[in-house]
């Protein structure tokens, strides 16, 4: 592995053609925004836009093709190139949702766009891990960045609080997934996840193993903001600017899976039987805990932090049905819950304007009688949440459910259901405020932006496309493990 | 006839009706007014070639197209309809055009959106009545519930948003259980079409639990006593189109599940609980119907008479199960789930009627207390008339419709066993005496005041959608073998399924 990593050959290169292209990009990005004014800055903003698009295209065409490069520390893959596309296009979002939000507030400096684009980066690295050193650099890229962007507006006492609270925490978690990591290596005697799991079934060091199993399975659930270590959801979401949250509440969730997927079956294969059952527990866990602290939550994104949870739980259920069909839901899962996070704080920054945040669930009363059409798109954002169908958060609940049953948990899908049913509560109260109370105040106006209307709603009606037209989406997802 | 895909169209012309009505906009109420009863009418008429090219003779589904939907999870967009399906969405198609007619004047607010929710909720209707693919059934099932939560939340009465989370959440509570039981016979058959459901052997424990889900959420949506708290809830808060749709069809769809999904798929566990349900059924024909008579609201009264009546449907259904089984009467076992069926169609007509006639009340009082009214009969002539002949039949008097399943039912009960059919006929008792006792205080009598004085009979709209309720009660009363005709080879093939155990 030494001599390997010494000289790499150029065409081992040649799969990481995307990640090199957004580095590039990054890094020109920052030189080139010393250079613009406060007037010209939307240059910054729509290269880096410009470049994720480029970044998913070169990845829908294949470019620098698959393989395990660099003695097998990054691995591409169909399931790869699948959730970096999605982590581009969804980072893509977000940054086109944030320019108007972040812009009236003063707080797009062309430090965010960077700091987006290199959270990517961390992000694509976490997914094409193959090994812990690999996961662990992806994770703290993706990490640091997220900090940054959550303190970017330094003036705000909750902003800053909230970047603390991140930081503390999450330097904590990575601390749980290194000592767990480094539990691992000493037992396996490899850092390479492949040769971990080579390693795993006959280990002598196997208590030493499953310590650091476990230590690794609570750094990532901490991640993930699974019960019982979500503590830190609901402050930052809450927190941090709402296209802040948008991206780190969607994104970085695909890139979780992605490092779920290659910690658990790529390096803990052989243990299955040992952590099957601790995802199945979280998953319980997270689906109660989230759902039913999100019924008593007035802020909307706290609420939205909480039902992230859930949702985590869920995601959960996938994983811990296991099996080609259990990852492939949980995929699919991750990725639906990507597009319907966009949409649900999109709809937050689409009745916000400067100085006043549409955050509290009493802001969206009325709103039916002044924009009907906001209302109905913020409506499928909601149903889809709460899992009716025919909107795309229904299939994702009913592949991870098949997914559960056939990998033996009943127990589990039973739990998931009775909480999807708590869970359709809160989100009604969503739709009940905008469709049955009449306004309260000053009335809550919906931005009149083009650009951001046009986003918002080809967002939330893709909810409705992809939840009669799933079947390609799946598709992927299964040839992902095929 | 038969090469057009009559189904989808029916499906999806109200959907886009829903859509183009949405598109008017609550600025242009009068355009959104035309619009949807344009494709009411639209549909209503597209279901008549439906009854026309139906071939009477045979049990299969008919019309069936079949498409595949969402191959990475075998799951088809199969519709198809047999004689059950197609009263119910007969039934479904005229109710539609008479709640658009009805609600002419009475909407004001939010046209557009009221009218749009209604064509939406008609094609979700119509595919419940003709998927036949279990999660397509599914999709249109639960889809309803967002068009029917804002009907009763936007348009309802003070207690609006209580009556609609309630019953927002009580359906989702018994359908997810449904679709848990539906994937595990995914995943043990292999396939979603209903028809492969039903030739999957099952051991009794897996019948049994099944069972349970597919009651769970059936019982909630007929509603069986003791789960159907939400209704008098939603009927008195719901607006008075919100309330025929939801008596006339809504509560038909669980009857109908009872039908498609807890028959034929899990016979031997039904059988084996066939006492449970008809236990169920007569607590709620006695005990709701004696529920009814204290009431003080008026749509209360008639949503509780639906609860009593609907437990004909579900007796005439399980007492099926046990004819069959234990006695050997398939005859008999035939005449209780035509009498179930008949009873579905003619309380549709019934309720419907009746929820209409409170509307046409409390139009002009904005009142449906009975303590408000009384000797309406002396300014409302016409209107009366009406209400006298809906409320003979709600109690269930030879000539109506309400006569004929109620009969049927209890004909098959008594062959069960003397104490079930006087159990059940009861309810003839119980039925006569809160419906004519209602009238009593409502429309004869002195003019209860100075309001009631004042009242304006019928206009030309009101006559037009009691009238056709009062053709249909009185046609289906005095001939119902067409009805009868177009059920049976279905219900034959029910009874024959029924016979077969599963094990």
């Amino acid at each position: 592995m030494q001599a390997t990593l010494a000289t790499p050959a150029a065409s081992e290169f040649l799969p990481l053609i995307p990640e090199l292209v957004l580095v590039g990009s990054a890094f020109a990005l920052l030189m080139l925004d010393l250079f613009l004014n406060e007037k010209q800055r939307v240059v910054t903003h729509l290269l880096a836009v410009a470049s994720l698009v480029l970044v998913a295209a070169l990845l829908v065409a294949g470019t620098g093709g698959q393989g395990a490069v660099l003695g097998g520390m990054f691995i591409r893959d169909n399931m790869a190139d699948v959730l970096k596309i999605g982590t581009c296009v969804v980072s893509a979002i977000a940054l086109l949702y944030g320019w108007p939000f972040l812009r009236e507030r003063g707080l797009y400096k062309g430090e965010i766009a960077v700091l987006m684009l290199f959270a990517v980066v961390g992000m694509m690295l976490l997914v094409s891990a193959g090994s812990l050193v690999m996961v662990y650099l992806g994770l703290e890229l993706l990490a640091l960045c997220s900090y940054a962007l959550v303190a970017i507006d330094r003036d705000s006492p909750l902003a800053s609080e909230a970047a603390m609270k991140y930081f503390v925490l999450g330097a904590l978690a990575s601390g749980m997934l290194l000592y767990g990591m480094s539990l691992v290596y000493g037992a396996s005697g490899s850092i390479d996840l492949a040769t971990i799991a080579a390693n795993a079934a006959d280990a002598e060091q196997r208590t030493m193993l499953l310590t650091g199993m476990a230590f690794m399975l609570a750094g990532f659930a901490f991640k993930f903001g699974a019960a019982p270590f979500h503590m830190w959801v609901p402050d930052v979401y809450q927190g941090a600017p709402t296209p802040i949250t948008l991206f780190i509440g969607s994104a970085p969730k695909l890139a979780a899976f992605a490092m779920a997927m290659r910690l658990l079956e790529v390096g803990m294969g052989p243990l299955a039987e040992h952590w099957r059952p601790l995802l199945a527990i979280l998953a319980a866990l997270s689906l109660v805990i989230g759902n039913l602290v999100a019924l008593v939550q007035a802020n909307l994104k706290r609420m939205l932090a909480y039902s992230t949870v859930s949702h985590v739980g869920f995601l959960f259920m996938g994983l811990a049905g296991g099996g080609a069909i259990g990852y492939a839901a949980a995929m699919f899962y991750a990725l639906s819950y990507a597009i319907m996070a966009t949409a649900a704080f999109g709809a937050i920054i689409l009745l916000s304007r400067r100085g006043f945040e549409a955050d509290r669930i009493e802001d969206f009363k009325g709103l039916n009688a002044r924009d009907p059409w906001t209302a109905g798109l913020v409506l499928c954002v909601m149903a889809s949440l709460a899992g009716v169908p025919p909107f795309l958060g229904f299939w994702s609940k009913l592949v991870v459910l098949r997914a559960a049953i056939e990998g033996g948990m009943l127990w589990l899908a039973i739990v998931g259901i009775v909480c999807a049913v708590i869970g359709a509560f809160y989100y009604l109260r969503v739709i009940k405020a905008m469709y049955f109370d009449e306004p309260v105040g000053e009335p809550v106006v919906p931005r009149t932006d083009r650009t951001l209307r046009v986003v918002f709603g080809v967002n939330a009606l893709a909810l409705l496309a992809f939840g009669v037209f799933w079947s390609p989406f799946m598709a992927w997802c299964q040839q992902a493990f095929a | 006839m038969t090469h057009w895909p009559l189904l989808s169209i029916l499906i999806w012309l109200p959907i886009l009706g829903g859509v183009c009505t949405l598109l008017a906009g609550n600025a242009r109420p009068g355009a959104a007014r035309w619009i949807a009863l344009g494709f009411a009418v639209a549909t209503f008429l597209c279901s008549i070639p439906l009854f026309m090219g139906f071939d009477l003779a045979s049990p299969a589904m008919q019309y069936v197209e079949q498409l595949a939907w969402l191959p990475a999870y075998d799951i088809q967009y199969h519709l198809g309809a047999d004689g059950i399906s197609l009263a119910l969405i007969g039934l479904t198609t005229l109710t539609t055009v008479l709640v658009l007619i009805g609600a002419w004047g009475a909407i004001d607010k939010r046209v557009s959106q009221y009218y749009a929710a209604f064509m939406i909720l008609e094609g979700l209707m119509i595919g419940v009545f003709s998927a036949l693919d279990a999660i397509l059934f599914y999709v249109f099932f639960e889809g309803m519930l967002i068009p029917m939560f804002i009907i009763i939340g936007v348009w309802g009465g003070p207690r609006r948003v209580y009556a609609s989370v309630k019953f927002f959440l009580y359906t989702f509570l018994g359908s997810v259980f449904m679709l848990v039981g539906l994937v595990y016979l995914y995943l043990k058959g292999g396939s979603w079409q209903l028809a492969d459901m039903a030739a999957l052997p099952l051991t009794i424990g897996e019948q049994t639990w099944l069972f349970f889900a597919f009651l769970v959420a059936f019982a909630v949506k007929v509603p069986m006593f003791p789960v159907h708290t939400w209704l008098p809830d939603a009927h008195v808060e719901a607006p008075t189109g919100g309330s025929v749709i939801l008596a006339a069809i809504m509560l038909k769809i669980g009857g109908y599940g009872f039908l498609r999904f807890v028959l034929p798929i899990v016979p031997d566990a039904g059988h084996d609980y066939a006492w449970l349900v008809i236990a169920l059924s007569l607590v709620a024909v006695v005990y709701v119907g004696l529920v009814a008579l204290v009431q003080e609201d008026m749509k209360k009264l008639i949503a509780y008479s639906s609860v009593s009546h609907m437990g004909f449907v579900t007796l005439g259904t399980f007492i099926a199960f046990a004819l069959v089984r234990d006695v050997g009467a398939e005859d008999a076992a035939r005449l209780g789930m035509q009498g179930a069926m008949v009873q579905m169609i003619s309380h549709g007509f019934v309720s419907g009627a009746m929820f209409s006639c409170v509307g046409v009340l409390y139009d002009r009082m904005h009142s449906r207390m009975i303590r408000d009214y009384g000797g309406v009969a002396n300014v409302m002539p016409w209107f009366a008339m009406f209400w006298v002949l809906f409320a003979m039949a709600n109690s269930g008097l030879p000539g109506t419709s309400g006569f004929v399943g109620e009969f049927m039912v209890i004909l098959a009960a008594f062959q069960h066993s003397p104490l079930v059919g006087f159990a059940a006929a009861a309810t003839l008792i119980i039925g006569a005496g809160y419906t004519l006792w209602l009238t009593k205080r409502v429309i004869w009598g002195e003019v209860g005041n100075a309001h009631v004085a004042e009242l304006e009979d019928l206009n030309g709209r009101e006559w037009l959608v009691l009238g056709v309720f009062a053709a249909g009660v009185l046609v289906l009363g005095v001939w119902p073998k067409p009805l009868i005709d177009l059920m049976e080879p279905s219900i034959a093939q029910l009874a024959a399924q029924l016979a077969a155990t599963k094990l």
